[in-house]
Protein backbone atom coordinates (compact mmCIF):
# COMPACT_ATOMS: atom_id res chain seq x y z
CA UNK A 1 0.00 0.00 0.00
CA UNK A 2 2.76 2.03 1.06
CA UNK A 3 4.60 1.51 -2.22
CA UNK A 4 2.14 2.02 -4.42
CA UNK A 5 0.98 5.88 -2.56
CA UNK A 6 4.68 6.83 -3.36
CA UNK A 7 4.56 5.55 -6.84
CA UNK A 8 1.65 7.27 -7.60
CA UNK A 9 2.76 10.37 -5.99
CA UNK A 10 5.79 10.17 -7.97
CA UNK A 11 3.54 9.84 -11.61
CA UNK A 12 1.39 13.07 -10.23
CA UNK A 13 4.46 15.23 -9.26
CA UNK A 14 6.18 14.47 -12.51
CA UNK A 15 2.76 14.95 -14.42
CA UNK A 16 1.97 18.20 -13.04
CA UNK A 17 5.86 19.53 -12.78
CA UNK A 18 5.67 19.30 -16.84
CA UNK A 19 2.79 21.30 -17.12
CA UNK A 20 3.44 23.78 -14.96
CA UNK A 21 7.30 24.52 -15.76
CA UNK A 22 8.47 23.64 -18.64
CA UNK A 23 5.34 22.38 -21.33
CA UNK A 24 4.14 25.18 -23.18
CA UNK A 25 2.31 24.30 -25.22
CA UNK A 26 0.64 21.77 -23.29
CA UNK A 27 1.18 19.01 -25.83
CA UNK A 28 -0.75 16.43 -23.95
CA UNK A 29 -0.26 12.57 -25.82
CA UNK A 30 -2.40 9.83 -25.41
CA UNK A 31 -1.29 6.27 -25.60
CA UNK A 32 -1.92 4.24 -28.69
CA UNK A 33 -5.25 2.53 -28.80
CA UNK A 34 -5.54 -0.73 -27.02
CA UNK A 35 -8.87 -2.26 -29.09
CA UNK A 36 -8.83 -3.39 -32.45
CA UNK A 37 -12.09 -4.26 -34.70
CA UNK A 38 -12.58 -7.72 -34.58
CA UNK A 39 -12.19 -9.87 -37.74
CA UNK A 40 -15.37 -10.20 -39.58
CA UNK A 41 -16.98 -9.18 -43.22
CA UNK A 42 -16.31 -5.93 -44.55
CA UNK A 43 -13.78 -5.21 -41.89
CA UNK A 44 -11.82 -2.69 -44.22
CA UNK A 45 -15.10 -0.71 -44.67
CA UNK A 46 -15.93 -0.95 -41.21
CA UNK A 47 -12.32 0.43 -40.41
CA UNK A 48 -12.54 3.64 -42.75
CA UNK A 49 -15.67 4.33 -41.71
CA UNK A 50 -16.39 4.12 -38.07
CA UNK A 51 -12.73 3.60 -37.02
CA UNK A 52 -12.04 7.42 -38.74
CA UNK A 53 -14.33 9.39 -35.86
CA UNK A 54 -13.67 6.67 -33.36
CA UNK A 55 -11.80 3.88 -31.52
CA UNK A 56 -13.19 0.33 -31.70
CA UNK A 57 -13.90 -0.37 -27.74
CA UNK A 58 -17.04 2.15 -29.09
CA UNK A 59 -18.68 -1.14 -30.30
CA UNK A 60 -17.06 -3.78 -28.64
CA UNK A 61 -18.82 -2.14 -24.84
CA UNK A 62 -21.98 -2.25 -26.64
CA UNK A 63 -24.36 -4.42 -24.62
CA UNK A 64 -24.96 -8.24 -25.99
CA UNK A 65 -27.82 -10.55 -27.00
CA UNK A 66 -30.66 -11.41 -29.08
CA UNK A 67 -31.72 -7.64 -28.48
CA UNK A 68 -28.52 -6.53 -30.06
CA UNK A 69 -28.39 -8.01 -33.58
CA UNK A 70 -29.06 -6.48 -36.72
CA UNK A 71 -32.00 -3.64 -35.52
CA UNK A 72 -29.93 -2.63 -33.31
CA UNK A 73 -26.93 -1.98 -35.47
CA UNK A 74 -28.83 -0.90 -37.94
CA UNK A 75 -30.15 1.80 -35.81
CA UNK A 76 -26.59 2.66 -34.85
CA UNK A 77 -25.30 3.43 -38.40
CA UNK A 78 -27.96 5.35 -39.25
CA UNK A 79 -27.26 7.77 -35.93
CA UNK A 80 -24.19 7.95 -37.12
CA UNK A 81 -25.45 9.30 -40.29
CA UNK A 82 -28.30 10.89 -39.57
CA UNK A 83 -27.19 12.92 -36.16
CA UNK A 84 -23.19 12.67 -36.44
CA UNK A 85 -22.97 13.37 -40.11
CA UNK A 86 -20.61 10.60 -40.81
CA UNK A 87 -20.48 10.35 -44.40
CA UNK A 88 -21.01 6.66 -45.27
CA UNK A 89 -22.02 5.81 -49.00
CA UNK A 90 -25.48 3.96 -49.20
CA UNK A 91 -23.81 0.97 -50.58
CA UNK A 92 -22.00 0.98 -47.69
CA UNK A 93 -24.24 0.60 -44.93
CA UNK A 94 -25.40 -3.26 -45.10
CA UNK A 95 -22.35 -4.09 -45.07
CA UNK A 96 -21.80 -2.36 -41.72
CA UNK A 97 -24.71 -3.41 -40.48
CA UNK A 98 -23.87 -7.30 -41.38
CA UNK A 99 -20.23 -6.96 -40.00
CA UNK A 100 -21.45 -5.57 -36.61
CA UNK A 101 -24.19 -7.93 -36.21
CA UNK A 102 -21.93 -10.78 -37.40
CA UNK A 103 -18.62 -10.04 -35.43
CA UNK A 104 -20.17 -8.52 -32.11
CA UNK B 1 8.37 13.38 -18.80
CA UNK B 2 6.87 10.11 -16.95
CA UNK B 3 9.49 8.04 -15.77
CA UNK B 4 8.15 4.05 -17.73
CA UNK B 5 9.57 1.83 -14.83
CA UNK B 6 7.43 4.01 -12.16
CA UNK B 7 4.52 3.76 -14.04
CA UNK B 8 4.33 -0.10 -14.61
CA UNK B 9 5.43 -0.58 -10.94
CA UNK B 10 2.65 1.79 -9.85
CA UNK B 11 -0.34 0.21 -11.90
CA UNK B 12 1.02 -3.42 -10.28
CA UNK B 13 0.81 -2.28 -6.84
CA UNK B 14 -2.40 -0.50 -7.67
CA UNK B 15 -3.44 -3.46 -9.04
CA UNK B 16 -3.03 -5.20 -5.80
CA UNK B 17 -4.22 -2.79 -3.72
CA UNK B 18 -7.43 -2.82 -5.25
CA UNK B 19 -7.61 -6.53 -5.92
CA UNK B 20 -5.80 -8.69 -4.00
CA UNK B 21 -6.86 -11.78 -5.76
CA UNK B 22 -5.62 -10.59 -9.20
CA UNK B 23 -2.35 -9.10 -8.60
CA UNK B 24 -1.08 -6.96 -11.85
CA UNK B 25 -4.52 -7.27 -13.28
CA UNK B 26 -4.69 -5.23 -16.47
CA UNK B 27 -8.00 -5.43 -16.97
CA UNK B 28 -11.31 -5.59 -14.76
CA UNK B 29 -14.61 -7.02 -15.19
CA UNK B 30 -17.40 -4.82 -14.29
CA UNK B 31 -20.55 -6.88 -12.99
CA UNK B 32 -23.21 -7.13 -15.88
CA UNK B 33 -22.56 -8.52 -19.11
CA UNK B 34 -20.19 -7.48 -21.81
CA UNK B 35 -18.22 -5.48 -18.59
CA UNK B 36 -14.81 -6.69 -19.27
CA UNK B 37 -12.81 -3.82 -19.48
CA UNK B 38 -9.21 -2.55 -19.79
CA UNK B 39 -6.71 -1.00 -17.01
CA UNK B 40 -5.29 1.88 -18.88
CA UNK B 41 -2.19 4.37 -17.82
CA UNK B 42 -2.52 7.70 -19.68
CA UNK B 43 -0.20 10.98 -18.92
CA UNK B 44 -1.35 12.89 -15.86
CA UNK B 45 -3.85 9.78 -14.53
CA UNK B 46 -3.32 6.97 -12.31
CA UNK B 47 -4.56 3.42 -13.63
CA UNK B 48 -8.38 4.01 -14.78
CA UNK B 49 -10.66 1.59 -15.85
CA UNK B 50 -10.70 2.34 -19.98
CA UNK B 51 -14.19 2.54 -21.76
CA UNK B 52 -13.14 4.05 -24.95
CA UNK B 53 -9.26 5.15 -26.04
CA UNK B 54 -10.55 7.58 -28.96
CA UNK B 55 -12.12 9.86 -27.56
CA UNK B 56 -10.45 8.92 -24.24
CA UNK B 57 -13.37 7.68 -21.46
CA UNK B 58 -11.86 6.74 -18.02
CA UNK B 59 -13.89 6.03 -15.03
CA UNK B 60 -12.45 5.97 -11.69
CA UNK B 61 -11.81 2.62 -9.82
CA UNK B 62 -14.73 1.87 -7.31
CA UNK B 63 -12.43 1.54 -3.98
CA UNK B 64 -10.93 5.25 -4.43
CA UNK B 65 -14.18 6.54 -3.20
CA UNK B 66 -13.25 5.16 0.07
CA UNK B 67 -10.42 6.56 0.19
CA UNK B 68 -11.45 10.48 0.86
CA UNK B 69 -14.44 12.58 0.48
CA UNK B 70 -12.26 14.29 -2.30
CA UNK B 71 -11.63 12.58 -5.07
CA UNK B 72 -7.96 13.09 -6.28
CA UNK B 73 -6.85 14.74 -9.68
CA UNK B 74 -5.53 11.80 -10.96
CA UNK B 75 -8.18 9.61 -10.51
CA UNK B 76 -11.12 11.73 -11.64
CA UNK B 77 -13.31 9.93 -14.31
CA UNK B 78 -12.93 10.92 -17.87
CA UNK B 79 -15.34 11.71 -20.58
CA UNK B 80 -15.61 13.31 -24.11
CA UNK B 81 -18.00 12.84 -26.89
CA UNK B 82 -15.56 14.25 -30.01
CA UNK B 83 -12.27 13.11 -30.59
CA UNK B 84 -11.00 16.63 -31.53
CA UNK B 85 -8.80 16.94 -28.58
CA UNK B 86 -6.83 20.66 -28.02
CA UNK B 87 -3.72 18.93 -27.29
CA UNK B 88 -1.14 21.22 -27.87
CA UNK B 89 -2.92 24.53 -26.50
CA UNK B 90 -0.71 27.06 -25.01
CA UNK B 91 -2.46 28.15 -21.94
CA UNK B 92 0.00 31.36 -22.23
CA UNK B 93 -2.14 32.35 -25.64
CA UNK B 94 -5.42 31.03 -24.65
CA UNK B 95 -8.42 33.10 -24.07
CA UNK B 96 -11.78 32.79 -23.67
CA UNK B 97 -14.30 34.79 -25.71
CA UNK B 98 -17.48 36.19 -23.40
CA UNK B 99 -19.65 37.55 -26.75
CA UNK B 100 -22.99 37.70 -28.40
CA UNK B 101 -25.89 39.85 -26.52
CA UNK B 102 -23.57 42.01 -24.28
CA UNK B 103 -23.00 45.69 -24.15
CA UNK B 104 -19.03 44.97 -24.30
CA UNK B 105 -17.40 41.52 -25.63
CA UNK B 106 -14.54 40.48 -23.60
CA UNK B 107 -11.57 38.06 -24.75
CA UNK B 108 -9.96 37.25 -21.03
CA UNK B 109 -6.57 35.06 -20.71
CA UNK B 110 -5.81 33.33 -18.38
CA UNK B 111 -4.34 35.12 -16.67
CA UNK B 112 -6.57 38.08 -16.67
CA UNK B 113 -8.87 35.42 -15.23
CA UNK B 114 -6.62 34.95 -12.39
CA UNK B 115 -6.27 38.54 -11.28
CA UNK B 116 -10.29 38.62 -11.05
CA UNK B 117 -11.34 37.69 -7.21
CA UNK B 118 -11.84 33.88 -7.05
CA UNK B 119 -14.18 31.34 -5.32
CA UNK B 120 -14.00 28.02 -4.01
CA UNK B 121 -16.69 25.06 -4.01
CA UNK B 122 -16.64 21.53 -3.49
CA UNK B 123 -19.18 19.74 -6.07
CA UNK B 124 -19.40 16.31 -7.49
CA UNK B 125 -19.27 16.22 -11.26
CA UNK B 126 -21.33 13.13 -12.38
CA UNK B 127 -21.92 12.16 -15.73
CA UNK B 128 -25.51 11.50 -17.00
CA UNK B 129 -25.25 8.14 -18.07
CA UNK B 130 -23.26 6.80 -14.87
CA UNK B 131 -23.99 3.31 -13.81
CA UNK B 132 -25.78 2.88 -17.64
CA UNK B 133 -24.30 -0.68 -17.78
CA UNK B 134 -26.38 -1.69 -14.80
CA UNK B 135 -30.13 -0.52 -16.42
CA UNK B 136 -32.27 -3.26 -17.30
CA UNK B 137 -33.27 -3.98 -20.23
CA UNK B 138 -29.91 -2.41 -21.16
CA UNK B 139 -29.25 0.51 -23.41
CA UNK B 140 -27.32 2.01 -25.92
CA UNK B 141 -24.06 4.26 -25.16
CA UNK B 142 -21.33 4.85 -22.94
CA UNK B 143 -21.71 1.39 -20.50
CA UNK B 144 -20.83 2.89 -16.96
CA UNK B 145 -20.42 1.33 -13.59
CA UNK B 146 -20.37 3.76 -11.04
CA UNK B 147 -17.36 5.16 -11.46
CA UNK B 148 -18.38 8.23 -14.01
CA UNK B 149 -18.70 10.44 -10.89
CA UNK B 150 -16.21 12.38 -8.83
CA UNK B 151 -15.94 15.15 -6.12
CA UNK B 152 -13.58 18.17 -6.25
CA UNK B 153 -12.94 21.25 -4.56
CA UNK B 154 -13.06 23.86 -7.75
CA UNK B 155 -11.75 27.27 -7.77
CA UNK B 156 -12.27 29.66 -10.48
CA UNK B 157 -14.30 32.68 -10.97
CA UNK B 158 -18.03 32.90 -10.97
CA UNK B 159 -19.24 33.13 -14.29
CA UNK B 160 -21.60 36.33 -13.16
CA UNK B 161 -18.46 38.35 -12.75
CA UNK B 162 -17.86 38.00 -16.41
CA UNK B 163 -20.86 38.42 -17.21
CA UNK B 164 -21.79 41.46 -15.46
CA UNK B 165 -17.96 42.87 -16.41
CA UNK B 166 -19.49 42.50 -20.56
CA UNK B 167 -22.79 43.59 -19.14
CA UNK B 168 -25.94 41.08 -20.14
CA UNK B 169 -27.90 43.40 -23.03
CA UNK B 170 -31.87 43.13 -22.29
CA UNK B 171 -33.81 40.08 -23.84
CA UNK B 172 -30.82 37.79 -23.62
CA UNK B 173 -32.25 34.10 -22.15
CA UNK B 174 -29.39 31.87 -22.43
CA UNK B 175 -25.70 31.49 -22.57
CA UNK B 176 -24.09 28.71 -24.61
CA UNK B 177 -20.74 27.47 -24.09
CA UNK B 178 -18.23 26.01 -26.39
CA UNK B 179 -14.70 24.07 -25.77
CA UNK B 180 -11.66 23.50 -27.57
CA UNK B 181 -12.45 20.26 -28.41
CA UNK B 182 -14.35 19.16 -31.20
CA UNK B 183 -15.73 16.94 -34.27
CA UNK B 184 -13.50 14.67 -35.94
CA UNK B 185 -15.23 15.51 -39.11
CA UNK B 186 -17.27 19.46 -40.04
CA UNK B 187 -20.81 17.27 -40.58
CA UNK B 188 -20.88 16.53 -36.74
CA UNK B 189 -22.02 18.82 -34.79
CA UNK B 190 -19.60 20.26 -32.23
CA UNK B 191 -20.62 20.04 -28.66
CA UNK B 192 -22.06 23.00 -27.22
CA UNK B 193 -24.51 23.70 -24.37
CA UNK B 194 -26.94 26.01 -23.03
CA UNK B 195 -27.91 27.40 -19.84
CA UNK B 196 -30.76 29.78 -18.98
CA UNK B 197 -29.68 33.33 -18.30
CA UNK B 198 -30.55 33.34 -14.23
CA UNK B 199 -28.86 29.94 -13.89
CA UNK B 200 -25.75 31.33 -15.50
CA UNK B 201 -25.87 34.66 -13.31
CA UNK B 202 -26.33 32.91 -10.26
CA UNK B 203 -23.14 33.33 -8.91
CA UNK B 204 -22.27 29.49 -8.12
CA UNK B 205 -21.97 28.92 -12.04
CA UNK B 206 -17.82 28.75 -12.26
CA UNK B 207 -14.89 29.15 -14.34
CA UNK B 208 -13.09 26.94 -12.78
CA UNK B 209 -9.08 26.70 -13.80
CA UNK B 210 -8.34 24.46 -10.08
CA UNK B 211 -8.97 21.14 -9.29
CA UNK B 212 -8.02 20.48 -5.73
CA UNK B 213 -5.28 22.72 -5.48
CA UNK B 214 -3.77 22.42 -8.99
CA UNK B 215 -4.37 23.07 -12.53
CA UNK B 216 -6.65 20.86 -13.84
CA UNK B 217 -5.79 17.97 -15.36
CA UNK B 218 -5.51 18.04 -19.01
CA UNK B 219 -8.26 15.26 -19.58
CA UNK B 220 -10.64 17.28 -17.32
CA UNK B 221 -10.78 20.18 -19.40
CA UNK B 222 -7.05 22.11 -19.04
CA UNK B 223 -6.96 25.16 -18.68
CA UNK B 224 -10.50 26.21 -18.15
CA UNK B 225 -14.22 24.61 -17.86
CA UNK B 226 -17.24 24.98 -16.60
CA UNK B 227 -18.53 23.97 -13.21
CA UNK B 228 -22.41 23.96 -12.81
CA UNK B 229 -22.64 22.80 -9.24
CA UNK B 230 -25.59 20.19 -8.82
CA UNK B 231 -26.03 19.59 -12.33
CA UNK B 232 -24.80 16.61 -14.75
CA UNK B 233 -21.29 16.78 -16.19
CA UNK B 234 -22.56 16.96 -19.93
CA UNK B 235 -22.87 20.69 -18.74
CA UNK B 236 -19.61 21.18 -17.01
CA UNK B 237 -17.82 22.12 -20.73
CA UNK B 238 -14.26 21.37 -20.86
CA UNK B 239 -11.28 23.46 -22.32
CA UNK B 240 -14.11 26.34 -22.17
CA UNK B 241 -13.01 29.51 -24.85
CA UNK B 242 -16.46 30.55 -25.98
CA UNK B 243 -19.33 32.32 -24.32
CA UNK B 244 -22.04 33.55 -26.04
CA UNK B 245 -25.02 35.16 -24.65
CA UNK B 246 -27.75 35.08 -27.06
CA UNK B 247 -31.65 35.77 -26.63
CA UNK B 248 -33.25 32.40 -28.19
CA UNK B 249 -33.59 28.86 -26.36
CA UNK B 250 -30.45 27.00 -28.05
CA UNK B 251 -31.47 24.10 -30.38
CA UNK B 252 -28.69 22.33 -31.57
CA UNK B 253 -28.40 18.52 -31.07
CA UNK B 254 -26.76 18.76 -27.66
CA UNK B 255 -29.45 20.23 -25.95
CA UNK B 256 -32.30 19.32 -28.51
CA UNK B 257 -32.07 15.73 -29.32
CA UNK B 258 -29.79 14.65 -26.95
CA UNK B 259 -28.98 14.70 -22.82
CA UNK B 260 -33.10 14.93 -22.64
CA UNK B 261 -35.08 13.00 -19.86
CA UNK B 262 -38.71 12.21 -19.72
CA UNK B 263 -40.84 15.00 -18.71
CA UNK B 264 -42.24 13.51 -15.48
CA UNK B 265 -41.34 13.27 -11.89
CA UNK B 266 -39.23 10.46 -11.80
CA UNK B 267 -38.21 11.22 -15.26
CA UNK B 268 -38.61 7.27 -16.00
CA UNK B 269 -40.69 5.52 -18.71
CA UNK B 270 -42.38 1.77 -18.85
CA UNK B 271 -38.80 -0.33 -19.82
CA UNK B 272 -38.92 -0.21 -23.12
CA UNK B 273 -41.64 2.35 -24.21
CA UNK B 274 -40.74 6.08 -25.41
CA UNK B 275 -41.65 9.01 -23.31
CA UNK B 276 -43.83 11.48 -24.59
CA UNK B 277 -42.28 14.50 -23.59
CA UNK B 278 -38.69 15.68 -22.95
CA UNK B 279 -37.09 18.16 -20.86
CA UNK B 280 -33.06 19.14 -20.84
CA UNK B 281 -31.22 16.72 -18.11
CA UNK B 282 -30.57 19.12 -14.92
CA UNK B 283 -29.68 18.45 -11.66
CA UNK B 284 -28.64 14.99 -10.24
CA UNK B 285 -31.11 12.91 -8.48
CA UNK B 286 -29.78 11.59 -4.75
CA UNK B 287 -27.88 8.58 -4.91
CA UNK B 288 -25.80 6.76 -2.01
CA UNK B 289 -23.38 4.04 -2.00
CA UNK B 290 -21.30 1.96 0.36
CA UNK B 291 -17.74 2.32 -0.10
CA UNK B 292 -16.30 0.20 2.40
CA UNK B 293 -16.91 -3.34 1.10
CA UNK B 294 -17.62 -4.32 -2.78
CA UNK B 295 -20.38 -6.27 -3.95
CA UNK B 296 -19.62 -9.83 -3.61
CA UNK B 297 -16.84 -9.43 -0.81
CA UNK B 298 -16.05 -11.81 2.03
CA UNK B 299 -16.21 -10.77 5.62
CA UNK B 300 -15.42 -11.45 8.91
CA UNK B 301 -18.81 -12.20 11.13
CA UNK B 302 -18.84 -9.87 13.80
CA UNK B 303 -18.33 -6.16 14.11
CA UNK B 304 -17.91 -3.68 11.03
CA UNK B 305 -18.06 -0.45 10.58
CA UNK B 306 -19.49 0.17 6.87
CA UNK B 307 -17.84 3.63 5.12
CA UNK B 308 -20.17 5.34 2.42
CA UNK B 309 -20.99 8.40 0.44
CA UNK B 310 -23.91 10.52 -0.61
CA UNK B 311 -24.80 13.97 -2.50
CA UNK B 312 -27.68 14.90 -4.33
CA UNK B 313 -28.04 17.94 -6.80
CA UNK B 314 -27.92 20.59 -4.36
CA UNK B 315 -30.45 20.62 -1.16
CA UNK B 316 -27.79 18.78 0.33
CA UNK B 317 -28.20 14.80 2.50
CA UNK B 318 -30.63 15.09 5.28
CA UNK B 319 -30.00 11.47 6.18
CA UNK B 320 -28.20 8.62 5.31
CA UNK B 321 -29.98 4.92 6.89
CA UNK B 322 -28.64 1.55 6.28
CA UNK B 323 -29.68 -2.00 6.15
CA UNK B 324 -27.71 -5.43 6.57
CA UNK B 325 -31.30 -7.50 6.01
CA UNK B 326 -31.72 -6.42 2.23
CA UNK B 327 -34.04 -3.53 3.05
CA UNK B 328 -36.17 -4.99 5.68
CA UNK B 329 -34.98 -2.52 8.65
CA UNK B 330 -32.90 0.53 8.61
CA UNK B 331 -30.69 2.47 10.81
CA UNK B 332 -29.53 6.02 10.43
CA UNK B 333 -26.18 6.29 9.87
CA UNK B 334 -23.31 8.46 11.39
CA UNK B 335 -22.90 11.68 8.64
CA UNK B 336 -19.24 12.76 7.99
CA UNK B 337 -18.24 16.50 7.81
CA UNK B 338 -20.33 18.54 6.06
CA UNK B 339 -18.42 20.54 2.85
CA UNK B 340 -21.53 22.20 1.30
CA UNK B 341 -24.72 20.95 0.20
CA UNK B 342 -23.02 19.81 -3.58
CA UNK B 343 -20.12 17.45 -2.13
CA UNK B 344 -20.18 13.96 -1.43
CA UNK B 345 -21.19 13.49 2.35
CA UNK B 346 -19.38 10.84 3.73
CA UNK B 347 -21.15 8.32 6.25
CA UNK B 348 -20.25 5.75 8.78
CA UNK B 349 -21.88 2.71 10.63
CA UNK B 350 -20.73 0.32 13.22
CA UNK B 351 -23.01 -3.01 12.13
CA UNK B 352 -22.81 -6.68 13.58
CA UNK B 353 -22.87 -9.34 11.15
CA UNK B 354 -23.89 -12.96 11.74
CA UNK B 355 -22.18 -16.14 9.80
CA UNK B 356 -23.73 -16.16 6.80
CA UNK B 357 -25.16 -14.42 3.77
CA UNK B 358 -26.16 -10.56 3.92
CA UNK B 359 -27.64 -8.05 1.39
CA UNK B 360 -26.03 -4.44 2.56
CA UNK B 361 -27.73 -1.66 1.37
CA UNK B 362 -27.72 2.16 1.55
CA UNK B 363 -30.28 4.54 1.38
CA UNK B 364 -30.05 8.70 1.49
CA UNK B 365 -32.88 11.16 1.87
CA UNK B 366 -32.46 15.37 1.14
CA UNK B 367 -33.11 18.00 3.25
CA UNK B 368 -35.94 18.22 0.48
CA UNK B 369 -36.98 15.19 1.27
CA UNK B 370 -36.22 13.22 -1.45
CA UNK B 371 -35.10 9.40 -1.75
CA UNK B 372 -34.12 6.62 -3.32
CA UNK B 373 -36.33 4.11 -5.02
CA UNK B 374 -36.32 0.59 -3.88
CA UNK B 375 -36.77 -0.77 -7.49
CA UNK B 376 -34.56 0.88 -11.08
CA UNK B 377 -36.33 3.42 -12.74
CA UNK B 378 -35.73 3.51 -16.66
CA UNK B 379 -35.39 6.15 -19.50
CA UNK B 380 -34.20 4.68 -22.93
CA UNK B 381 -31.25 6.87 -22.44
CA UNK B 382 -29.83 5.24 -19.29
CA UNK B 383 -29.30 8.69 -17.17
CA UNK B 384 -29.92 9.43 -13.71
CA UNK B 385 -29.81 6.09 -12.02
CA UNK B 386 -30.11 6.34 -8.38
CA UNK B 387 -31.66 2.69 -7.18
CA UNK B 388 -30.79 2.14 -3.79
CA UNK B 389 -28.13 -0.45 -4.14
CA UNK B 390 -27.40 -3.69 -2.77
CA UNK B 391 -23.82 -5.01 -1.60
CA UNK B 392 -23.77 -8.47 -1.14
CA UNK B 393 -21.43 -10.06 1.55
CA UNK B 394 -20.85 -13.18 3.26
CA UNK B 395 -19.62 -13.13 6.52
CA UNK B 396 -17.61 -16.25 8.52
Amino acid sequence: MRRFAFAALLVAGSATLALSVNAKPVDYELPEETASFKPGPNLDVVQGNCGACHSADYIQTQPRGPKFGKAFWQAEVTKMIKVYGAPIKEEDVPKIVEYLSTAY
Amino acid sequence: MINRRSVIKGSGALAVAFSPLQAFADSVTLPFGNGERPIVKVPQKRPMIGLTSRPPQLETPFSVFNEGVITPNDAFFVRYHLAGLPVDLDPDTFTVEVKGKVNKPLKLKLADLKRLPSTEIVAVNQCSGNSRGFFEPRVAGGQSGNGAMGNARWRGVPLKTVLDQAGVAAGAKQVTFNGMDGPVIDTTPDFVKALDIDHARDGEVMLAYQMNGADLPFLNGFPLRLVVPGYYGTYWVKHLNEITVIDTVFDNFWMKSAYRIPDNDCHCVEPGTAPKATIPINRFDVRSFITSVADGAKVKAGELTLKGIAFDGGSGIKEVAVSTDDGKTWTPAKLGKDLGKYSFREWQLPVKLAAGAHVLKARATTNKGETQPATASWNPAGYMRNVIEAVHVTAS
